[in-house]
């Protein structure tokens, strides 16, 4: 306590730069990341519209992007993937939300480390423009999917796009991945080292768990693709083999000898699965917080919640290998994969429970970030239940690599964490910028947005199951895939629709953002922190004092109490609770 | 608001769930030996989660509807949770999800731990930038070498594998484009790729295995019904993937005699 102090007596900057672009407020720094990731989104989702299209129109001639090849539909896809799992679903919970909220929960002044955390906003920053120049080189962006599996990804003569691209495009990676190394050493020394008084790990809000254990996650995850990548740039760059054997490309020999393509199955997905966890953890923080607070009752199963992160966080390093049932892997070994990934479904299981358990018996105020909060479950539970089909070795038999396996990380990983992403910009933009978002708007974007997504992504699991492979370009080669069309032509249209709905999105937050109803300190009445103190709070988060915690996170409904809520620093209730 | 999302969320369900129960797209129709099994254990998942699927969705719509806020004084019920349920609900879980994995189990057992039966039919599957290639043996039941060094993909089969002609075992072997099976025999695969990684996955045969440049992957299947199917690759493998597809041709024991025959006879 005394060194963070210490290190945060600075005062609040008054330059422009200093106080907004290189700022060491964790709040700036949050807001900085939210804007990347923002900007990262409409990239991504511009792409899949673009994917969308050229499956069902391979002919089309599109306004600015011109026809589409086959091979740019390939880059596009590699885009599509990258920057939606690195620079949004990785960089908004997590460096956005995650920065400007963990801090002021824990009643800490800011993050252990300022200068850390601007240079690993920074970092991020960077690895994103480079990933973006991909676009622009001779050959285009890479078109070895994010998954990025040599030897595809590890030649220059495998296709277009694996020239200078597939470099940046590593590169890009790489320095992510250091980035998250810095963001994720700063939010553990935070959560271990400047909790305010009263702040027990056991008291923390849910939210805090989830960046905490995704930090973790991130420690012990980044550093292995980091590794990994810098042996694919020596493969592509320097002439060893560390991924790729004796190859003939198009005739030629290559000049690799003795290494191995599943080298990189392996590091990838050690790295792979647990980011999975990296961009779901933060949001079921955020939906346990929220059903809670506008169910008006305390979460169901604290420690349950707790210990159900922590196992999904431990067991999400042992279930790498459920991506390579069908890789050339040790088929004995696809045993002791299935089942931890199995147990896996256990805890997730237990949170479904919860949050149903949460809601039971509570009074539920339909406010847009709860109807969020609600659509996370329902789209948590449909991709959740896809897993056991995948999980099994025998099913992955027909459905790897096919549009169910698609359908199912799109629920699950993707949309769900998005729409995490969107309940907490509701909830939170009101304490960031001071002004409510619209109701109205709100709610007319949850329910094409909620709609929408179901009729994407539901479709697909039938056409994994019908046998459609994933990334390819057009229906046309294949004969068993053309009764298959209509079903994909229905899927571009819902995406074209949904798509342009989340232009509501962007209109109610920049029109809030300077022109919406002020918000008051408290407006969703609700327990933690961040509602104990200004709107928006000021450089120190506390002006000038360290709240003192008496109560654990979710008091509501407390019986005696004078209102339905008690905050964390309100006296102490007398009915202690029974965790 | 609660009864919209009650609504809409049983809406979802029931649709979602009808397109599976009325199985509007399905499976494709299995021809293999091990295709019934895996079938069976794709039903008996798909029933126990689609029940699932169904109670929790109702639940959560039903949940908040009936607990909306009703705008009276009254407080929600205080309570911190229910240790009992907790265990209940975890170890229903778990023996739910583990037992389906144990249930699964011995179908994979059976496909991918035994080596292929004595008088199964070697074929060898190339996989290259963008087609497939299929090698039989020839009278002397031998593969015979192939060399980096002889590939060259512009002149297609033998060449495009490599074939070294120089090898007397590779005299009879026969190169094509085709796979050609006789029905009701086991084939004894093995699994080869040139240049990046391609999955060979033949829908109907329940059957799907990467082809990784490095490694000889041994598989065996058994086709059962007499008919032309798809083969597709299944593993991003560049700008063709989309197109890489071939035919399996399973005919009878008789046709298929035959035709490896005229194939060998070609060569002479």
């Amino acid at each position: 306590m005394a060194t963070s102090e210490i290190v945060h007596a600075h005062a609040a900057p008054q330059g422009f730069i200093r106080k907004y672009i290189f700022s060491l407020d964790h709040k700036v720094i949050g807001i900085q990341y939210f804007l990347l990731a923002l900007s990262a989104v409409w990239v991504g989702m511009v792409l899949s519209l673009l994917m969308r299209i050229h499956m069902i129109w391979p002919q089309a001639n599109l306004p600015i992007f011109g026809h589409i090849q086959p091979e740019t539909y390939l880059s596009i896809l590699t885009m599509h993937g990258t920057i939606m799992v690195f620079f949004v679903l990785t960089t908004a919970p997590q460096g956005g939300f995650g920065n400007y909220f963990l801090p002021i929960q824990i009643g800490a002044p800011d993050m252990a480390f300022p200068v850390l955390n601007m240079l690993s906003f920074w970092t991020t920053f960077v690895a994103f423009m480079i990933m973006l120049a991909a676009f622009f080189v001779n050959g285009g962006a890479p078109l070895h999917g994010w998954t990025g599996y040599p030897p595809l990804s590890a030649m220059q003569s495998t296709g277009p796009g694996e020239g200078l691209g597939a470099d940046l495009w590593i590169t890009s990676i790489a320095i992510f991945c250091a980035a998250s190394l810095m963001g994720a050493l700063n939010f553990i020394t935070t959560t271990l080292d400047l909790r305010a008084k009263g702040m027990s790990m056991m008291r923390m809000p849910l939210t805090v768990w989830s960046w905490f254990i995704t930090a973790i996650l991130g420690l012990l995850a980044f550093g292995v693709l980091l590794s990994a990548g810098i042996l694919l740039l020596m493969d592509r760059n320097l002439g060893t083999s560390f991924y790729v054997p004796l190859v003939v490309v198009n005739g030629q020999i290559m000049g690799h000898k003795g290494g191995s393509p599943l080298l990189w199955q392996h590091l990838f997905w050690f790295f792979g699965h647990p980011e999975v966890y990296i961009a779901i953890v933060p949001g079921m923080g955020v939906t346990s917080q929220l059903l809670s607070t506008f169910s008006r009752k305390p979460i169901f199963g604290y420690k349950a919640m707790v210990y159900a992160m922590l196992s999904i966080g431990f067991l999400g390093f042992m279930v790498w290998g459920h991506h390579m049932f069908m890789s050339g892997m040790n088929p004995w070994s696809a045993f002791a994969f299935s089942i931890l990934t199995m147990c896996i479904g256990v805890p997730s299981a237990i949170k479904t429970f919860n949050w149903l358990g949460t809601i039971w018996h509570g009074k539920v105020r339909f406010y847009t970030p709860m109807l969020f909060a609600v659509g996370f479950v329902s789209l948590f539970v449909s991709g959740g239940l896809s897993g056991p089909f995948l999980a099994q070795p025998t099913l992955d038999i027909p459905l790897h690599d096919t549009a169910f396996v698609v359908g199912h990380f799109h629920l699950i990983m993707g949309v769900a964490a998005i729409f995490g992403i969107f309940a907490a910009t509701y909830y939170w933009v009101p304490k960031m910028f001071g002004r409510m978002m619209n109701e109205t708007l709100g709610k007319i974007h949850f329910w094409f947005t909620f709609v929408g997504t179901y009729t994407i992504f539901m479709p697909m699991h039938y056409l994994g199951m019908a046998g459609q492979p994933r990334r390819y370009s057009q229906f046309t080669e294949v004969a068993y895939l053309q009764h298959l069309i209509p079903l994909n032509r229905f899927i571009t249209y819902a995406a074209i629709i949904t798509v342009s709905a989340q232009v509501v999105f962007v209109i109610n937050l920049f029109w809030s953002m300077f022109k919406g109803p002020r918000a008051s300190d408290n407006p969703w009445e609700a327990t933690t922190l961040e509602w104990n103190t200004t709107t928006p709070p000021p450089h120190d988060n506390f002006g000038g004092h360290t709240p003192v915690v008496h109560n654990g996170p979710y008091e509501y409904g407390v019986p005696g109490a004078a209102r339905d809520y008690v905050m964390q620093t309100d006296p102490a209730v007398s009915t202690s609770p029974a965790h | 608001m609660g009864l919209a999302l009650l609504a809409v969320i049983w809406l979802i369900t029931f649709v979602s769930a009808y397109f599976f129960i009325a199985k509007t797209w399905w499976l494709p129709t299995g021809v293999a030996a091990a295709a019934a099994r895996i079938d069976h254990q794709f039903a008996f998942t798909y029933l126990v989660m689609g029940i699932v699927f169904v109670l929790a969705q109702c639940s959560l719509g039903y949940v908040v509807w009936k607990y909306r806020d009703r705008g009276d004084a009254s407080k929600a019920v205080y309570s911190h949770g229910n240790t009992n349920l907790e265990i209940v609900w975890t170890v229903l879980t778990a023996i739910l999800f583990v037992g389906l994995n144990l249930m699964g189990s011995p179908i994979w057992a059976a496909e991918r731990f035994q080596p292929a039966e004595e008088g199964a039919l070697p074929v060898e599957v190339t996989g290259m930038q963008f087609a497939w290639y299929f090698r039989y043996t020839g009278p002397d039941g031998k593969f015979g070498l192939t060399s980096p060094k002889l590939m060259d993909p512009s002149s297609g089969s033998e060449a495009a594998i490599g074939l070294d002609t120089s090898d007397p075992a590779a005299k009879d072997d026969v190169v094509t484009g085709t796979m050609v099976l006789p029905v009701n025999r086991q084939v004894d695969l093995t699994l080869r790729a040139v240049d990046v990684i391609h999955s060979f996955f033949v829908p109907n045969f329940r059957f799907k295995q990467d082809a990784v440049p490095g490694l000889a992957i041994h598989m065996h299947f058994t086709p059962n019904q007499i008919g032309d199917y798809e083969i597709a690759c299944a593993e991003l493998c560049g700008l063709g993937h989309y197109k890489m597809h071939g035919v399996v041709k399973v005919v009878s024991q008789e046709d298929f005699q035959k035709w490896l025959t005229a194939r060998e006879a070609e060569k002479q």
